[in-house]
């Protein structure tokens, strides 16, 4: 189970709390892990990443295990931590403008 | 007729503002999608609880939402604007090309008809149509597709598609504006476009009356006259009595003729309004003073209106979609200001009151008429 932390406006738009629980039955990578995001809530589709592109949007990062992955590939492995649900995925909108 | 509904978006949330005919109390709902950028909320004609609200952030990028209640609940429904084909490049601001890419919806526009049928005029320009109440999108690409499209450029708030407009006479008539490009006309359903910008001069492109390239504000048409439209440019009112085959400047006795907004009273078709603004570096009213400027012969002759408007230390913007008229007997005029005001005039103009005073930035203010 991966623990995944939004921002408070896509927690709002998607009505969930904090923290949600994900399941991912691929291998788990960021693709993979917004992949079953946006399949359980399709009000995230463009939300996250550009909904033609798939990249992810300029002013959206992902954190975890107090380190920046916005820039790794997104079809890494996600950390051991994120696996076993020690540590929460963040997303994260950037800080800026006010 | 039983009331007005007053669709307001803002910088930060959109507000739903309902009266009865008197229009003198109000009710305020909202915030909706608070801390979004509301572009415009608009209503269906057809149907007038089906609203449909552009929200986006530079964040988390468009959303589009659809109301079948009067604003009461929403739904997210599509939000792939995807251009047709390879993109291609319009100019950026030092001319160089550069892709175009989806920013954000600036205007919704449903069907005189069909509560399903929306069109969405967008940033990097296009013009996007749903037929299926929003939840998918396809570009009419034949207006980015026409020949002068590499040479559009954004105007200050980007490359937008503010105005889209269709003829109640002809649907398959439709006009839209374009920051920085001008006027195009379709007479097809949108199939195919032609630039209607003679008569336009801006001394801010190379070639200042060019065929393409004004940054053309607003446009604004009384549907009994449809082949009559005004409009707010950069500088300049302009009118066409020709949908648009050539245009004369009609902006006489204003203080300035810089400005965003322009609309034209629900019963006579030469009453109209704009809302002078002192220039374009300096984006607020002329000596401090908010005034709504009539004209009741189509133009040239303006008077100045004031009452109930602040005439000292003023200093907000109106912009472009945010000025609207109801259809009441005594037609409503209707505007949002950059300082959040909303005000209201329930005697076509002559006399003012806000709303609300502390709202967000307000970036459009559309009013259904109610029966």
């Amino acid at each position: 189970m991966i623990r995944v932390v939004l921002p408070a406006h896509l927690r709002t738009l998607a009505n969930v709390g904090l923290e949600i629980e994900l399941e991912i039955t691929t291998v788990p990578t960021q693709r993979s892990l917004i992949d079953a995001l946006e399949a359980r809530y399709p009000v995230l589709l463009g939300t996250i990443r550009d909904p033609v592109t798939h990249k992810r949007r300029p002013f959206v990062r992902f954190f975890a295990c107090a380190e920046d992955l916005s820039h790794e590939s997104p079809d890494a492995p996600l950390p051991d931590a994120v696996l076993t649900g020690g540590e929460p995925f963040f997303v994260i909108g950037a800080m800026a403008g006010g | 007729m039983s009331g007005v509904r007053v669709l307001v978006g803002t910088r930060k949330g959109a507000f739903v503002l309902t009266s009865d005919g008197k229009r003198e109390a109000w009710e305020i709902d909202g915030p909706f999608f608070g801390g979004w950028e509301i572009y415009h909320v608009n209503g269906s004609s057809a149907d007038p609880n089906r609203l449909y609200a552009s929200q986006s952030t530079g964040w988390f990028g468009q959303l589009i939402q659809r109301s079948d209640d009067g604003g009461k609940t929403w739904e997210p429904v599509g939000n792939q604007f995807q251009y047709e084909g390879v993109p291609g490049t319009h100019q950026w601001y030092d001319g160089t090309p550069h892709p175009w890419e989806f920013a954000r919806v600036w205007h919704l526009e449903p069907s005189l008809s069909d509560p399903d049928t929306v069109l969405a005029g967008v940033e990097d320009a296009g013009l996007f149509r749903s037929t299926d109440g929003g939840k998918s999108w396809q570009e009419l690409a034949g207006l980015r597709g026409q020949d002068s499209g590499s040479s559009w450029q954004p105007g200050g708030g980007g490359m937008c598609l503010h105005t889209i407009i269709v003829d109640p006479s002809d649907p398959d008539r439709v006009f839209v504006a374009i920051s920085a490009a001008g006027v195009f006309r379709s007479d097809d359903g949108g199939k195919t476009w032609r630039p209607k910008n003679r008569g336009l001069r801006s001394g801010s492109i190379p070639d200042e009356d060019a065929e393409v390239g004004h940054c053309v504000h607003r446009l604004a048409m009384h549907p009994s006259r449809p082949s009559v439209l005004y409009m707010q440019k950069h500088w300049d009112i302009m009118r066409t009595d020709n949908a648009g085959d050539s245009w004369e400047e009609v902006s006489g006795n204003l203080p300035t003729d810089f400005g965003f907004a322009i609309d034209v009273h629900a019963h006579e078709p030469e009453t109209i309004y704009v809302v002078p603004i002192k220039s374009d570096s300096e984006h607020f009213p002329p000596d401090g003073k908010l005034r709504v400027y009539r004209s009741r012969t189509g133009g040239n002759e303006w008077e100045a209106l004031t009452k109930g408007l602040p005439q000292k230390n003023c200093y907000v913007n109106v912009l472009r979609d945010a000025m609207a008229v109801d259809s009441m007997d005594e037609c409503g005029v209707y505007f949002g200001t950059t300082g959040g005001q909303v005000y209201a005039s329930a005697d076509a103009g002559d006399s003012w009151a806000p709303i609300v005073r502390d709202l967000p930035a307000v970036l459009s203010v559309e009013v259904q008429t109610l029966t």
